[in-house]
């Protein structure tokens, strides 16, 4: 009977590559920057200047990787994505407040978490940069940069495991992984938690 | 989705908010980690070094650190002096004590306050080698190659300079540079050397590890790499 189940198509491949090259990119960040980072790790691990270069070069793909995706895939996806991550309409708004509301493809709080992953990286790329650049130049070396990149890091990693338990473990949502590895969500699911993209969708479909 | 009319564009404005809070913390950061600095230090203290919000961060620049040996360590204090030294663990721990209580300021930002230091004043060390009128400075080299670095003798006399062998209570740790390191507390902590194993005395002082990167050799707190 499963197999009957209609699915529904959730993210591009493009929007799927993003995501990955995102994850990958900060799961060797923060495995190294913990080793770099916690006195009892750094002793045991050992190994720093392999682990700074790693760290570094990782930072540098990560970059890469993203340009490259933005170049190569598809773009009209990816505008669409940012403008609904952009809009916030009543329902969004009372989301935020009280849950009950009907949802569109993204909830309320998945653009949040967007939104706060953007500035993240932008921030973490920046003190990132100064740390690194700094090291050669004293005019790019601010005493307050790795207090900076090292809260960034903290409160990523709050919003990480969060973001895990949603989406592995917690049993009403974790279906949602499906969307973000194969692209697809059973539509009786995405009904009950993405009702106006539900609806909408099937109107699309309907239509043509 | 937004084919409600009411939809707001919140999500660009979030966006460039939280970034601009995020760039303007450059000015900020500072003065509230020192705001924060009792309540996060506390924290340190539960944790230990599991989260060092505030504590200490371990650099090395070989692969792996240097192992204390109490059986074959050696402090060999050579160059331009009479009498070369060389000191066992227990010869260094029967010299004239001495503790302090100072701060500690890395170069790439953080500081630990308040950190207990037993150990040994650098005249006594000198007066067993006894340096020759030619010699203006100390070159402290490091079990962990190549890292050395240097301070005058003028600078090694100052008040709060010692050469450590306990921190906090306990013996030095390994991640600490055990068993002895230089703390001198006006300056970075770059030129505290640790894992010493020889002092030499020369007539000028040489660039050290991070002198040859690009740091200044007087690294005087607030006052040198680009501070101040």
């Amino acid at each position: 009977m499963a197999t009957d189940r209609a699915r529904l198509r959730r993210f591009s491949r493009t929007e799927r590559a993003v995501h990955w090259v995102h994850a990958a990119a900060f799961l060797v960040l923060l495995a190294t920057g913990l080793a770099l980072y916690l006195p009892s790790l750094s002793e045991l691990v050992g190994r720093r200047p392999l682990l700074k270069s790693i760290h570094v070069w990782t930072a540098v793909a990560w970059i890469v990787a993203l340009v490259f995706v933005v170049a190569i895939g598809d773009r009209r996806s990816l505008r669409a994505t940012l403008r609904e991550v952009d809009l916030f309409d009543r329902d969004d708004r009372d989301w935020l407040l009280r849950r009950g509301p009907p949802q569109g493809r993204l909830n309320a709080g998945q653009k949040v978490n967007t939104i706060v992953t953007g500035v993240f990286a932008v921030l973490f790329a920046i003190t990132g940069a100064l740390l690194w650049y700094g090291e050669r130049d004293t005019r790019f070396r601010f005493a307050q940069t790795i207090l900076i990149h090292d809260w960034l890091t903290y409160v990523s990693l709050v919003l990480f495991l969060g973001h895990l338990y949603l989406s592995v473990i917690h049993p009403r949502t974790r279906h949602s992984l499906t969307g973000i590895t194969r692209g697809w969500v059973y539509e009786d699911w995405a009904r009950q938690h993405h009702a106006k993209w539900a609806a909408g969708y099937r109107a699309r479909r309907d239509a043509s | 989705m937004s084919d409600d009319a009411d939809a707001r564009p919140y999500g660009r404005r979030a966006f460039l908010g939280l970034l601009a809070a995020g760039l303007t913390s450059f000015a900020w950061a500072q003065p509230a980690g020192r705001i924060f600095a009792p309540v996060t230090s506390q924290f340190a203290a539960a944790l230990g070094d599991l989260l060092p919000v505030g504590g200490w961060r371990i650099y090395t620049i070989s692969g792996s650190m240097p192992v204390f040996d109490p059986r074959t360590w050696r402090l060999e204090i050579t160059g331009l002096v009479r009498s070369p030294v060389s000191l066992g663990y227990d010869d260094l721990l029967a010299l004239p004590r001495a503790r302090q209580v100072s701060t500690f300021h890395c170069v790439t930002g953080w500081t630990v306050r308040d950190v207990h230091w037993t150990g040994v004043r650098f005249e006594h060390l000198l007066a067993l080698a006894r340096p020759l009128p030619a010699a203006r400075a100390i070159r402290f080299v490091s079990l962990e190659e190549p890292y050395n670095d240097s301070l005058t003798l003028r600078q090694a006399a100052l008040p709060d300079v010692m050469l450590a062998y306990e921190m906090d209570g306990k013996p030095l740790t390994r991640a600490h540079g055990s068993p002895a390191r230089v703390v001198i507390p006006e300056m970075y902590g770059y030129k505290g050397v640790k894992w010493l194993t020889r002092m030499e005395l020369v007539a000028s002082q040489p660039t050290g590890y991070w002198e040859g990167l690009g740091y200044d050799q007087n690294a005087w707190v607030g006052r040198s790499n680009g501070y101040g």
